[in-house]
């Protein structure tokens, strides 16, 4: 959090004078605005009749929820949108609680009793996220095939928690490493046990920083579409495998698909502006505290 | 005599020491293990798998023959023209995705380094992009954006008098680009945004006050500072960039123009190609040039981690 509120002497950058100023914040504003545009725009387009939607832009029409109403009521086809929301939903809940389980044992032990080479393990857990996806994609369509696990939640659960772990370990590093060394010498002293020291000096410490470090391994198996679409083509896939396959399949979708995105999108941006600032701390101090 | 009976003493309270330490030691490492065992399990094994299929003609048409080939399918990429383009793309899309975020997001870094009415909020706006399901941007970006019809640049265009414009067919590379770089943008920005604050504004006041201008302050003091920052920015983006799938799948499809390895490589493949030996060599090319680019960034987060301990 400290990382983001400066002392109030500093000074910006940019622009001494106060016109300059009032104009640098205007322009930040326009930035942001139009950065933003195009999801405001998606979600209008939510609101529109297909063939309102379906036309040239326009800004003022009359708004229905019917499309929304739609997506979640329609049960066409081999996955429809609420099947494709519950499989996204089980896969990415299980996934991260497994990433958590492994990682947050591996965190503590590299931050707060580290041992030799405890940097090198820290590398190898990193490097694996330099080795691209695709490297390893036929095997893993072979092994899945031949396991029998092809179409599966389960082994997009398995391949989440691995594709997450490197990231959260690394994350969760910074933040056990926060917890002031002296601390928990005291509640040694004090003879407070491992499990008293890590519930009641670690945990209150972390508690944000883990919460922090399982959204973003929400927010990115959420999102993640090349090994579902991969593995998990059809039946028991997830949300954006869906909204891939009804912009190819369907005529009259922009409204609709629109909608549907609306509902996709929403629950990780909310996710993300909840846990913007310590997320990013989180990935930068990794590497640099 | 009595110099041996210490010299034994004290070798095997050596011993009892060194066992200790390695009893220790042990305790130290389990919690690691299972995480260690997962990753490996999962991550590495499958590349030593590919590997050994690079090695094969293997089309995975029943019955799967496979044939052992030695490095054939090595020495025929330099001749394999899709091969080339799709490596090419890939080199064209990662540095410019990369670098176009890198110089927008710092951009706005320092646009968002200053008190003004509503700064939570616009970062809240500029952030978002980033947290949007792949999938979603680039159809979003497609039929709303980008579409000759529908799409609200092309409104804009014609407002000024101009043709509308298929972007998407048009410029596939350019439209793939520039939806990247919406999404990384935000990512870089803040990466930049946590190396700005965390500067030592004592240094920047004492600059000030020695009457230094807004650039040298900014060339000699905050740039040096923000390297590692930027240096990270690079890193990450690059990871990610280098294995973008989604955006291409849904932007362009099947269409010439911006087909990366990845998406080539999955084509030649599972996506109905079959030829998973020549695919697989593919595929360990790209895992070399990713080591390359990684062995040079772990050497700088080598560097920034020195100092902690």
């Amino acid at each position: 959090m400290a990382v983001f509120t400066r002392a109030p002497k500093a000074e910006p950058i940019l622009g001494q004078n106060r016109v300059v100023a009032h104009l640098l914040a205007l322009l930040t504003w326009i930035i942001g605005l139009l950065f933003f545009f195009p999801l405001f725009w998606l979600t209008l387009n939510g609101f529109k009749e297909e063939s309102v939607a379906n036309s040239s832009p326009v800004l003022f029409f009359d708004p229905t929820l019917d499309r929304f109403s739609e997506v979640t009521e329609s049960t066409t086809g081999l996955l429809s949108f609420t099947e494709a929301f519950g499989n996204s939903f089980w896969i990415v809940l299980i996934s991260t609680v497994l990433v958590m389980a492994l990682a947050v044992p591996a965190a503590y032990a590299l931050a707060i009793r580290p041992m030799r080479k405890w940097r090198d393990v820290l590398f190898f857990f990193i490097s694996t996220k330099f080795l691209p996806i695709v490297g390893a994609i036929m095997p893993l369509w072979i092994i899945a095939r031949d396991l029998d696990l092809l179409g599966t939640r389960t082994v997009l659960v398995i391949l989440y928690t691995a594709m997450n772990l490197p990231l959260a370990v690394w994350m969760l590093r910074s933040f056990f490493a926060e917890v002031p060394k002296e601390l928990i010498e005291a509640a040694q002293i004090d003879g407070c046990s491992l499990i008293g020291q890590i519930r009641q000096v670690i945990m209150p410490i972390v508690a944000p920083g883990l919460a922090a470090t399982a959204l973003l391994c929400v927010i990115f198996a959420w999102n993640e579409f090349f090994l579902a679409v991969q593995l998990n083509p059809v039946g028991a896939s997830t949300i954006p495998v869906w909204v891939n396959s009804q912009q190819k399949f369907q005529g009259q979708f922009l409204a609709g698909l629109s909608a549907a995105s609306v509902l996709a999108t929403l629950p990780v941006v909310l996710a993300g502006w909840i846990a913007q600032k310590r997320m990013i701390r989180g990935l930068a101090m990794g590497a640099i505290k | 005599m009595s110099n041996a009976v210490v010299d034994r003493d004290t070798e095997s309270r050596a011993d009892e020491v060194k066992r200790l330490e390695r009893r220790e030691g042990w305790k130290r490492r389990i919690p690691i293990l299972p995480a260690l065992l997962f990753t490996i399990v999962v991550t590495q094994i499958p590349f030593l798998f590919t590997l050994f299929y690079s090695l094969t003609e293997w089309r995975l048409d029943t019955p799967e023959p496979r044939e052992f080939i030695g490095l054939d399918n090595y020495t025929s990429l330099p001749d394999d023209k899709f091969f080339r383009d799709a490596a090419w793309i890939s080199v064209q899309m990662t540095v410019m995705a990369v670098l176009f975020s890198l110089i927008v997001g710092t951009l706005l870094a320092i646009l968002l380094d200053r008190k003004f009415f509503g700064q939570g909020f616009v970062r809240t706006l500029l952030i978002t992009p980033f947290l949007v399901m792949p999938v979603v941007a680039g159809f979003m970006w497609k039929t709303q954006m980008f579409s000759a019809t529908f799409g609200v640049i092309n409104w804009v265009i014609n407002l000024f008098g101009f043709e509308s414009v298929e972007f998407a067919t048009r410029y596939p590379l350019a439209s793939v680009v520039v939806v990247l770089v919406w999404q990384w943008s935000p990512f870089m920005m803040l990466i930049v945004l946590a190396g700005l604050q965390g500067q030592d504004t004592s240094v920047l006041e004492a600059a000030r006050v020695d009457g230094a201008t807004t650039f040298g302050i900014f060339r000699q003091i905050t740039f040096p500072q923000l390297r590692p920052f930027l240096e990270l920015g690079t890193l990450l983006g690059a990871i990610y960039l280098i294995q973008v799938y989604d955006h291409i799948e849904v932007i362009v499809g099947g269409q010439p123009g911006a087909k990366n390895l990845p998406f080539y490589i999955a084509q030649r493949s599972i996506g109905g190609g079959n030829r998973f030996g020549l695919a697989s060599a593919y595929s360990i090319v790209m895992v070399i040039a990713a080591i390359i680019i990684a062995n040079i960034g772990l050497r700088v987060l080598s560097n920034l981690l020195k100092d902690d301990s």
